[in-house]
C-alpha cells in the first residue's frame, strides 16, 4: 500500500526554477527509515524513547444543540507526570476539533496535516469538506502506516451542511461514526458518568457540565489522567471554548469540605 | 541457529540536563557541561547550547551526535528561510520548524530531548518544551535531560504558574525579575548535580532580553 508522504512536502516552493537554488528538502519526499533486518524490534525499541501518553481522558457526544467535546491535560510516561498542560483538544479549522490520545507527536502532526488537507478541499473545491470527508482523509493516512508503530486515538469533531458529525478513528485503521464516544485510560469512568447523565435533549450549559463531570470522575480515579479539565462546543457557527478548570479545584467543588461536630477534644495538660 | 539479537545501538546517552525559564522580557537558557558515556565522562566542556536565530536558542540533552546533526539541519533551515524572507525566523516559528524536523524522523528518532527559549514578537520570554519526535507545547518553565525529574518538582515549587488551558487565560510566564531567574537556575543546578552522577562540571547560563544575548558560567561539582 502506497505510503500518504503529503506529510513530508516542504511547505513553500523554492521560487522559481528548482534548478538553481537546489535545497535537499524540497527532494522526493520520504520518511526515512533504519537499515535494519528487524524493524519491528527497532520500532519497538524506539518507541520506548518516545512511550506515548496513552494515559489519558477524552470524551465527545452529539447532542441537540451540537456537539460537545472534552479532555483532561495529563501526558505521563511511565510512572512521570511529563506535563499537566497538554492541548489535548486540537483545532483542525474554526469549525472542527480533533481529540488527542495515544502519541502526543503523532496526534499532533497529523492533525496538523489534516488541517493542510481541509484547507486544500476547500480552496480546491470552494466548500467546507464535510466531517465524514475529514475523518475518512485521516483514517486512510493512518491505515497506511498501519503495524509502524503509530498510536493514535482521536475524535474528529464538527459542524457542516449535515449538522453535527462526530466520528472515531486510530491507528489501527478503525473508523467509527457515533454519537458517544470516550477515549483513553480514563474512559471506562468518563462512560459511568457520561452514559448515565447523557439525554439527546440537553442544553448547552447541562451539556458542558455533564463533560466536565464526567472529564472530573475520570482524573479522579485514574491517575494517568488529570490536570485541566477542557471543554468545547461545537455549533454552527463552529467551535467556541467553554471552560478550562483544574480538576483539583473541581474536587472541592463538587465535594465541599465540611466541618464537622467535633467528638473528642484533646485539652493541653499542664506541666506535672 | 535461535534468532540473534542486534548488539549494535545506533544510539548512546550523553547524560546532562537542561533548563529553560521564560520571563516577562527575558528568557534564562541553562545548561550543565558534562558529556559522559555510561560512567565514563568523556569531557567536562562541552556546550549543549546552540543559537539557532538572533532571539531563538535551543538546549538540548540526549545523544549529543544526533543533537549535533539537528542543530545543523536547523541552522541550515534557517539560512534559507532569511534568503527567501530578508529576516530572521521568531521563536514560534523556530519552535514549530523543529517540531516537524523531529517527527520527520519518525521511524528512526533523533535522540534529542530539547527545550528551546528565546523571545516572541512582542519581546516576551517564552519557552518550548519537546519530546524526542516532536510533540512540543509552550510553557513558563521547563527542563529536559538525566536530572530533569530531580529539576522540575523544584520549578514547580518555586515558579507554577497558573495552566494555559484555564478559562479565563491567565498569564504563564513567570513573575520573577531575570537577577532572580539566574539565580534561581544556578540553584537548581547546584542540587541537580548532588543527586545526579551525569550533571556537574560547569553551568552554562544564556541570557536573552531586549539588549541581546549573554552568556555566564558557574562551576558546578567535578564528582
Amino acid at each position: 500500500m502506497k505510503l500518504d508522504t503529503s506529510g513530508l512536502e516542504s511547505a513553500a516552493p523554492v521560487w522559481g526554477a528548482p534548478s538553481e537554488l537546489v535545497d535537499g528538502f524540497s527532494a522526493a519526499p520520504s520518511f526515512e527509515v533504519p537499515n535494519t533486518t528487524d524493524f519491528d524490534g527497532f520500532q519497538k525499541e524506539a518507541i520506548q524513547m518516545v512511550k506515548p501518553a496513552k494515559g489519558t481522558t477524552t470524551l465527545a457526544f452529539i447532542f441537540k444543540e451540537g456537539v460537545m467535546v472534552a479532555a483532561d491535560s495529563r501526558a505521563s510516561m511511565g510512572g512521570y507526570i511529563s506535563s499537566q498542560s497538554v492541548k489535548k483538544i486540537i483545532e483542525i479549522n474554526p469549525y472542527m476539533l480533533g481529540t488527542m490520545a495515544g502519541g502526543a507527536a503523532d496526534c499532533q502532526f497529523w492533525h496538523r496535516n489534516l488541517g493542510i488537507k481541509c484547507r486544500l478541499h476547500e480552496l480546491a473545491n470552494k466548500r467546507r469538506i464535510s466531517v465524514t470527508g475529514a475523518s475518512k482523509l485521516l483514517a486512510n493516512i493512518l491505515y497506511s502506516y498501519r503495524g509502524m508503530g503509530l498510536s493514535v486515538g482521536t475524535m474528529i469533531a464538527g459542524w457542516d451542511e449535515t449538522g453535527p458529525g462526530l466520528y472515531y478513528v486510530d491507528s489501527e485503521g478503525g473508523r467509527l461514526k457515533g454519537m458517544r464516544f470516550s477515549v483513553g485510560s480514563g474512559s471506562p469512568y468518563a462512560y459511568g458518568v457520561l452514559d448515565n447523565g447523557y439525554r439527546y435533549d440537553m442544553s448547552v450549559e447541562e451539556a458542558a457540565e455533564l463533560a466536565r463531570r464526567s472529564i472530573y470522575h475520570a482524573t479522579f480515579r485514574d491517575g494517568a489522567s488529570g490536570g485541566v479539565a477542557s471543554v468545547y462546543y461545537v455549533g454552527p457557527n463552529g467551535w467556541k471554548k467553554l471552560t478550562g478548570d483544574d480538576v483539583g479545584e473541581l474536587h472541592y467543588k463538587y465535594y465541599p469540605v465540611m466541618p464537622s461536630t467535633v467528638e473528642q477534644e484533646m485539652v493541653e495538660v499542664a506541666g506535672a | 541457529m535461535p534468532k540473534q539479537q542486534a548488539n549494535w545501538s545506533p544510539y548512546d546517552n550523553n547524560g546532562g540536563s537542561c533548563v529553560a525559564v521564560a520571563g516577562a522580557d527575558y528568557c534564562v537558557i541553562a545548561a550543565d557541561t558534562r558529556m559522559s558515556t555510561g560512567y565514563i565522562i568523556l569531557t567536562r566542556d562541552y556546550s549543549k547550547i546552540c543559537k539557532l536565530a538572533d532571539k531563538c536558542v535551543m538546549a538540548s540533552s540526549g545523544f549529543q551526535a544526533d543533537v549535533k546533526a539537528l542543530q545543523k539541519h536547523l541552522a541550515a533551515r534557517h539560512l534559507i528561510y532569511q534568503h527567501q524572507h530578508s529576516k530572521q525566523m521568531s521563536c514560534p516559528a523556530m519552535a514549530q520548524l523543529l517540531s516537524n524536523t523531529l517527527y520527520y524522523k519518525r521511524f528512526f528518532p533523533y535522540y534529542s530531548f530539547n527545550v528551546l527559549g528565546g523571545l516572541d514578537n512582542e519581546g516576551k520570554g517564552c519557552v518550548f518544551t519537546y519530546d524526542a519526535v516532536g510533540s512540543y507545547e509552550k510553557v513558563g518553565y521547563s527542563s529536559q535531560g538525566s536530572g530533569s525529574t530531580l529539576i522540575m518538582p523544584f520549578l514547580d515549587n518555586q515558579l507554577k504558574s497558573p495552566s494555559p488551558l484555564l478559562l479565563p487565560v491567565q498569564d504563564a510566564v513567570t513573575p520573577l525579575a531575570e537577577a532572580e531567574a539566574v539565580d534561581l537556575v544556578k540553584t537548581v543546578f547546584a542540587s541537580a548535580s548532588e543527586r545526579d552522577i551525569y550533571t556537574g562540571d560547569k553551568l552554562e547560563i544564556v541570557v536573552i532580553n531586549a539588549d541581546g544575548i549573554r552568556r555566564e558560567y558557574m562551576d558546578l561539582r567535578k564528582d
